[in-house]
């Protein structure tokens, strides 16, 4: 199986595409028999011995043993251990229902921050903007987020806002302003200073300096979501001639 | 007395005042009864041993480990100085390659022959506090041999106007 993936990596797959786990073809004596593990990431399932696609998009590999699909897609399906950008929606007693832009709103204990306590409640209101993480996310059970890791520290999440500018890109476009050495992040930094809080959820907030810095910011990385990287780049650098 | 003790019911006879005035033969007999009931209760599931098979596949849903994602919050040109902080801290890359030069400017802290130097010293010490008794006289003694010109009795020297 371990072969028949990595013929097909970067090749386009659909979902109903199959890799079955070879039975002992060839049966080589010289070398050790080793037990192939995988990891197959989103996109593939696994069923039985058998893999299964279920999204279309582009094969990808990771060294040693990590397999998953690249896929352009807008709708986002939580995942344990994903951060991402909430909307407070109401307050139900000992838990705050979040929209985090999936099927269902993701429930957050107010113990779930750093400091809080049964008598130090955080302040946080309805309608507030919280950068959280997902600590149960399966497809059967109601999400549940965190603003604190597991040593009990904020580490960046929890409240933030006020003064920036919350809009939604595609979760693809999310993942390239993320990847370790992206182009994406690398041109933004030439414009000004500013700020981004990227859930992968595909919400983007974005404060700068001023208003206008923010909405260039904004509709920049809005319009860039469909373009080459050398589009991308000229269109950069047009506002970075007309901006400075 | 026999005669009297079959028209007893076995229940009555099970129970702990009546054991004392039974007589060898009845009390086996009820104990092997006891016994039976207790292996026929004792019961167990006729299945074949299952054999769980050792899963080679294992699933992650998110992209994050697959992709090696960064941390969400990003801040450019010291816009958010908390925030770049906290990107050199939570973002593995950056930080290994900051630190190499780091370590190079940390040694200067500490001088090599500094550092020799307490570590002569602290050789010297264990090394006493592990030698046995006898042991322990001999090397005093050997230090001493070494050191006997400078150690000698300190006096008190009057300052010279």
């Amino acid at each position: 199986m371990f072969s028949a993936l990595q013929d097909r990596v970067g090749q386009i797959l659909l979902p109903g595409d199959e890799f079955c786990s070879d039975t002992d073809d060839t049966i080589s004596l010289s070398e050790p028999v080793k037990s192939e593990k995988l990891v197959c990431g989103p996109g593939l399932r696994r069923s039985g011995a058998r893999l299964l696609v279920c999204k279309s998009g582009v094969l990808r590999h990771k060294p040693p043993n990590v397999f998953w699909i690249d896929c352009q897609q807008r709708r986002y399906v939580p995942a344990r251990g994903e951060t991402v950008i909430g909307i407070v929606t109401a307050k139900s007693g000992d838990v705050f229902k979040v929209d985090v832009g999936g099927s269902e709103q993701a429930s957050l204990s107010y113990l779930a921050f750093e400091g809080a306590t049964k008598r130090n409640r955080p302040n946080v209101q309805v309608g507030d903007l919280l950068f959280a993480q997902f600590i149960v996310a399966n497809k059967d059970m109601e999400p549940e987020l965190a603003c604190i890791d597991s040593s009990g520290r904020a580490s960046g999440m929890g409240v933030f806002g006020g003064g920036g500018l919350l809009f939604r890109v595609s979760l693809g476009l999310v993942r390239r302003l993320l990847a370790p050495n992206s182009d994406v992040r690398s041109d933004l930094e030439q414009l000004f200073p500013c700020e981004l809080v990227v859930g992968l959820n595909g919400r983007v907030w974005v404060k700068a300096a001023s208003i206008q810095q923010t909405l260039i910011v904004a509709n920049l990385l809005q319009s860039s979501d469909a373009m080459t990287a050398t589009q991308r780049r000229q269109l950069f650098a047009k506002v970075q001639q007309g901006a400075l | 007395m026999s005669g009297d003790s079959t028209k007893l019911s076995r229940n009555l006879l099970r129970m702990k005042f009546m054991q004392r005035g039974l007589d060898a033969e009845t009390k086996k007999q009820l104990e092997d009864e006891e016994k039976r009931i207790i292996s026929d209760e004792h019961w167990y599931l006729d299945l074949p041993e299952l054999k769980a098979k050792e899963n080679l596949i294992m699933e992650e849903k998110s992209f994050g480990p697959c992709e090696e994602l960064v941390f969400g919050r990003i801040s450019f040109r010291g816009f958010n100085p908390e925030v770049e902080k906290l990107m050199e801290l939570l973002n593995p890359k950056q930080k290994t390659e900051t630190e190499e030069v780091e370590t190079g400017r940390m040694q200067t802290d500490v001088t090599d022959e500094e550092m020799a130097q307490r570590y002569e010293s602290l050789v010297d010490s264990m090394k006493r506090k592990f030698a046995k008794k006898r042991q322990r006289a001999a090397v005093e003694e050997d230090v001493n041999m070494n050191v006997t010109n400078t150690n000698g009795k300190r006096v008190f020297l009057k300052p010279q106007d």
